[in-house]
């Protein structure tokens, strides 16, 4: 049954468990992948016949700044998820999917301003996608700073998940910003319909990257989220019973 | 799915639409706005403002670049495919300016229409290849024949970009 699946969720410890589970592999995936993609990107493809070697950042730029998009529509999901079943993981999801995507970025912006320089001659320009860019750095920051706003969770929780709601308008303006006007920046060169404008031989690593991201977020995801669970639960049986198990095992 | 639960989804639906038609409507009365720079023909139409600091994209006409020998004037057009608008600049040109490449000038238009740019910026396409394929699909070639045979032939060979004619 569908919504059996769903309301696992809503259960700390089977959520802490089944993470446990997942987690290496996640994390080593994510490791490899992300090994491979940066020796293949960095040193192995070819330079670009107009910029040099300086284009080899967008193995990181690219990447980051999917995730920065992607990873607000998870955060807003959780957020409405956590608005109307009530279900306290996906708020925990929803408050680390903001720290980890304020991160990614924060990495978009400043690996954009690196390459700008040499590139366009200006670290920074106000134009639609830079701004809409710095508009959703400063709603992940909003979605953190509500939280520690309100002394009372459960109203932290929904001020923080309808701001990060009603944030998601930004998502599509950011995508299409460089379609709809014009801008410093270029249109995007990876395309989801249609060939792309970058070369095979520097397109693979990129995508080896892009796929190590995500793996990486959903890793990273995890891994702060147990340690919010365990941080809230701290006075459940459960994780008492973990705390004494391990602390056995240290002991041993 | 519980009715108080469909209560709230529904509340969260409208919140996005909600706020998506406020956005959407900011945006469409600001869209002239949002838009870096003016492109050539909305500069000839006159929709550019005089004597106001605006900014001005297009692609570098082949052959238009002029440069002085005694200092860093540089003057070239720029073309959106229909008009074309001069560009005068006296300052350090980015590394990717070359002609037939696009650029973002800021500066004031004078009465002749002419950007007098305190900014020089170029702006990069989305294409991204290794410099063997370049030289294979002859973009590099195209290049390289603008850069020794001018097509106006109103100056010197000399003072082109060579910057690419490695």
């Amino acid at each position: 049954m569908a919504w059996q699946w769903f309301h696992q969720w809503g259960s700390p410890r089977w959520f802490y468990q089944r993470s446990g589970v997942w987690l290496p592999w996640l994390g080593g995936a994510a490791g490899l992948l992300l090994a491979i993609g940066l020796v293949w990107g960095l040193a192995l493809a070819p330079a670009d016949f107009k910029q040099g070697n300086s284009y080899r950042i967008i193995y990181l730029h690219v990447p980051a700044s999917f995730l920065a998009l992607a990873g607000y529509y998870l955060m807003a999901i959780a957020g409405a998820i956590g608005l109307v079943w009530k279900i306290k993981l996906a708020y925990t999801a929803m408050k680390c999917a903001a720290t980890i995507g304020a991160a990614l970025t924060f990495v978009a912006l400043f690996t954009g301003a690196v390459w700008g320089k040499p590139t366009w001659g200006t670290y920074w320009v106000w134009d639609a996608r830079i701004t809409s860019m710095l508009v959703l750095l400063f709603l992940y920051f909003g979605v953190i700073a509500l939280y520690q706003a309100f002394d009372r969770v459960d109203v932290a929780n929904k001020a923080a998940a309808l701001l990060a709601l009603v944030g998601t308008v930004n998502v599509p303006i950011i995508y299409k910003s460089v379609d709809w006007w014009y801008t410093l920046h270029q249109p995007a060169s990876l395309k989801l319909t249609g060939e792309s404008t970058l070369h095979a031989s520097m397109l693979q690593p990129l995508l080896v990257m892009v796929v190590g991201f995500y793996l990486f977020y959903a890793a990273a995801l995890l891994l702060s989220m147990r340690a919010e669970v365990i941080a809230r639960e701290s006075g459940g049986g459960w994780v008492k019973a973990l705390a004494a198990g391990q602390g056995g095992g240290q002991q041993l | 799915m519980h009715p108080l639960r469909k209560q709230r989804l529904k509340w969260v639906v409208l919140v996005v639409v909600a706020s998506s038609i406020a956005v959407g409507l900011i945006t469409f009365a600001l869209r002239e706005n949002i838009n870096l720079f003016y492109t050539p023909i909305q500069i000839v139409d006159g929709e550019a403002p005089l004597d106001v600091r605006l900014r001005a994209g297009g692609m570098v006409v082949k052959g238009s670049v002029e440069r002085a020998d005694d200092s860093l004037f540089v003057a070239f057009l720029v073309t959106d495919g229909a008009e074309t608008v001069r560009v005068e600049y006296t300052g350090i040109l980015p590394d990717l300016f070359a002609e037939g490449e696009a650029i973002v000038a800021t500066g004031v238009l004078d009465a002749n229409r002419v950007l007098q740019a305190t900014e020089v910026l170029a702006k990069h396409d989305e294409t991204y290849m290794p410099p063997e394929v370049a030289e294979a699909m002859g973009q590099g070639h195209q290049r390289r024949e603008a850069n020794k045979q001018p097509s106006d032939g109103s100056y010197p060979a000399e003072q082109k970009e060579h910057r690419y004619d490695r």
